[in-house]
């Protein structure tokens, strides 16, 4: 393993492969009445939490809690930051008291590749700004690899706001990287010009692309961006771009419904859609701990030191 | 080191203003250039395998002050111009209080001769406040010396300030010149880096060349109604370059500069996130900084100016999207032409040092900089020496470090820099 996760674009195919891996084997200990293994016992970790986001911090939290690391979690609202202390100054106090890993959350793209270079602790990248999200894409992954059993040749397509989405960045690099055919759908404001660079295919049109589909993806429409003119309204969006029942109808048998959560019901997906046994947000969200913990076993456990596969120093970012 | 009468020995003397580019000797006596019967009994500087050429002068340094001194002052500001062998800078508006009145003109001023390391010429604000709306009171600042008028930062927001502006300016007896930033407002709101395959990667907010190319088109258009005098600051784009050059065949009365960073860097060296190359305008793609290399060789491109963009550690120690935007330049500005394009063939220095003295100094004004480097003119020159391999890292002159060059290996570095006679930088180092 890397020192730390930042990017997909730091992962080959064969450290995916290990991370899920790894974490099909703790998925077990979720399912425990005793949910807690002592990988991590004397480890202090991080939750650097600059952005609001309650469902990746206690995902983040119960990863750690469960390989009994010590967890502390750091939030803007009650911390420095707010007073106006600066992300290198916060970076040093939380070296100085010792932490072996942080998981950052950030609204500004780049900065958790920033923190490496004040702190000594393996840092996760938990989502910054519109840049990455990569536990997101690796829990997707599992669930994909999963439920259809591979994922190289899969065919998803990734519907909504591509340019302001992390989770979208990605998934995009890691399906891409695993073998898989991604196109981007979305309204042409809405998906960056340049995204064919990233080995995906670009599509303005859902119709045309669901009935081929093993995975569709939705992701959150961010309603402020109406706002800014990228589309005349969330009512035309829904029309031209959510997974209504009539399109999820036109989904091969045993295609996926994916969301990454906060759902807008009604908007990018009906309230019926979600609710379909082939939907398994729900199975995302647990998937997700899964993941975090392999994550942290790998980078911080005696995971670290074994050999496997590893992508060498300064690879980050090369693509 | 004020010795009266100083004779640089063997020296590659280039002096475009005086069209020569020869090895001999050059005599200073009583601040002047003199001539070789005054060599007798002064101090002698071997200057053999070195180049001589008349003192850089910068069309767009950022002093910072008054104001902003925690990031720069005029005298950390011009003894990094010194060190960087300038003797004359162009100071721009964008202080607090902005430059838009001449008491602002005369304390920089005053400031920067106290200082005696380098002549600042204030760059006087077209807009009061910079805010784009009401004329700043440009009469007044001319009367005082004022050559050349920015709202550099904030790009004109509209044509209609722009026309009344170089229609107004045609009443001075003496030419001005309209400096504007040509990126058009809405299109780079919120941006960080240039729009383009890398911004997606790393989900930067673009600001797209289409941003520069409509305002240099709309400013070209208005230069031509009126027949004002414009001068577009630091082009970053092919296609800007091909109006400019269209525009100068036209007969319409423009300049355009470059700066050193544009010339040598693109958009894939942000991959790191390195807040040092976040700038205004963002660096481009490498056919835009070929363009900008072709346009500044034939001449489309009048001048090589630094944007020194000095800012405070933790301004630039900052996540990408609140960093403050600018590098600093003065002090590698010259090695960084002589590395990048001069030793490559791509420029001669006879046309570097036209672009970063002669013509910065006519479009200044500052008519004792720039050359001709003949018996009577003042002694306003620097000594280069192109052999020497330098690494650029702190300490810097600057008060600032947020070097773009930060860690790269440059050839060639000043030796001596003299103002009216006095060495301002002796041995490499700023003597005051």
């Amino acid at each position: 393993m890397n020192e730390h996760l930042l990017s997909m674009h730091d992962l080959t195919a064969a450290d995916v492969t290990r991370i899920l891996d790894t974490a099909e084997s703790f998925r077990e200990v979720g399912s425990r009445v005793i949910k807690k293994v002592p990988a991590l016992r004397g480890r202090t970790v991080v939750n650097l939490f600059l952005e609001n986001s309650t469902r990746t911090r206690i995902s983040f939290e119960l990863a750690a809690k469960r390989l009994s690391a010590d967890v502390i979690n750091f939030s803007s609202s009650g911390s420095s930051v707010a007073k106006g202390e600066s992300l290198k100054d916060t970076a040093l106090t939380l070296q100085a008291m010792g932490a072996d890993a942080i998981v950052i959350r950030h609204s500004s793209s780049g900065s958790p590749l920033q923190l490496t270079r004040w702190v000594d602790a393996h840092v996760l990248n938990a989502g910054d700004g519109t840049h990455e999200h990569p536990t997101q894409a690796l829990l997707d992954l599992y669930t994909m690899r999963e439920k259809l059993g591979r994922l190289g040749g899969l065919r998803v397509a990734i519907v909504g706001d591509v340019l302001h989405s992390r989770v979208a960045r990605s998934l995009s690099f890691g399906l891409v990287t695993m073998g898989a055919e991604v196109t981007l759908v979305g309204p042409p404001t809405l998906i960056p010009p340049d995204a064919p660079a990233w080995g995906v295919q670009v599509s303005y049109d859902i119709d045309g692309v669901v009935a081929k589909l093993d995975v569709c993806y939705m992701l959150r429409v961010q309603k402020e961006r109406q706002r800014l003119e990228y589309f005349p309204s969330v009512r035309e969006y829904a029309r031209l771009f959510g997974l209504t029942s009539a399109r999820a109808a036109l989904l091969p048998d045993d295609a996926l419904i994916m969301h990454p959560g906060p759902m807008n019901r009604g908007v990018e997906i009906d309230s019926d859609v979600a609710d379909l046994p082939e939907s398994v947000i729900e199975e995302q969200v647990t998937n997700g701990i899964a993941i975090r913990m392999a994550l942290l076993y790998l980078l911080l456990g005696s995971g670290a030191s074994g050999g496997g596969p590893s992508a060498p120093e300064g690879r980050a970012y090369d693509r | 080191m004020t010795a009266d009468r100083v004779v640089f020995e063997g020296a590659r003397v280039i002096d475009p203003a005086g069209g020569t580019d020869e090895v001999r000797d050059v005599v200073v006596a009583a601040g002047l250039i003199a001539g070789p019967e005054e060599a007798e009994g002064a101090e002698r500087i071997d200057a053999r395998g070195m180049v001589l050429a008349p003192g850089l002068v910068d069309l767009h340094t950022h002093l910072r002050e008054p104001g902003f001194e925690h990031k720069e002052t005029v005298v950390t500001g011009t003894r990094a111009a010194a060190v960087g062998g300038y003797t004359a800078v162009a100071a721009m508006a964008n202080t607090d209080p902005v430059t838009d009145h001449a008491a602002i003109v005369h304390e920089v001023r005053d400031l920067a001769a106290a200082a005696g390391l380098c002549d600042v010429f204030p760059v006087g604000a077209i807009t009061k406040g910079l805010r784009g709306e009401a004329l700043a009171e440009m009469g007044e600042m001319v009367q005082a010396g004022v050559r050349v008028f920015s709202d550099d930062g904030n790009c004109l927001p509209d044509p209609r300030i722009l026309r009344n502006a170089l229609t107004y300016a045609k009443a001075f007896p003496v030419e001005v010149v309209l400096a504007d930033h040509a990126e058009d407002a809405s299109l780079v709101a919120g941006g960080h880096m240039h729009e383009g395959p890398r911004s997606a990667a790393l989900g930067l907010a673009g600001r797209p060349a289409e941003a520069e190319e409509i305002v240099v088109a709309r400013d070209l258009a208005v230069a031509r109604a009126t027949g004002g005098r414009l001068h577009l600051c630091h082009l970053s784009t092919a296609r800007a370059v091909d109006l400019v050059r269209s525009a100068k065949a036209e007969g319409i009365r423009v300049t355009a500069e470059v700066t050193p960073h544009h010339l040598t860097f693109t958009d894939e060296d942000l991959r790191t996130y390195d807040t040092n190359l976040k700038t205004n305008p963002p660096l481009r793609t490498v056919d835009d900084r070929d363009a900008l290399r072709g346009g500044l060789a034939d001449g489309t491109i009048d001048v090589i100016a630094t944007d020194h963009a000095p800012h405070a550690v933790e301004e630039k120690e900052a996540e990408f999207d609140v960093s403050a935007p600018g590098t600093i330049g003065l002090e590698t500005a010259i090695a960084v032409i002589w590395t990048e394009l001069v030793e490559p063939g791509l420029l001669s220095i006879g046309r570097a040092i036209e672009a970063m003295s002669t013509t910065p100094a006519r479009i200044l004004g500052a008519s004792d900089h720039g050359g001709p480097l003949e018996p009577g003119r003042p002694a306003n020159l620097f000594l280069f020496d192109p052999q020497a391999t330098w690494r650029v890292e702190p300490p810097f002159a600057s008060k600032a470090r947020n070097s773009a060059f930060l860690g790269r290996v440059l050839r060639g570095s000043v030796q001596a820099t003299m103002l009216r006679g006095t060495l301002t930088v002796a041995g490499g180092k700023a003597t005051r």
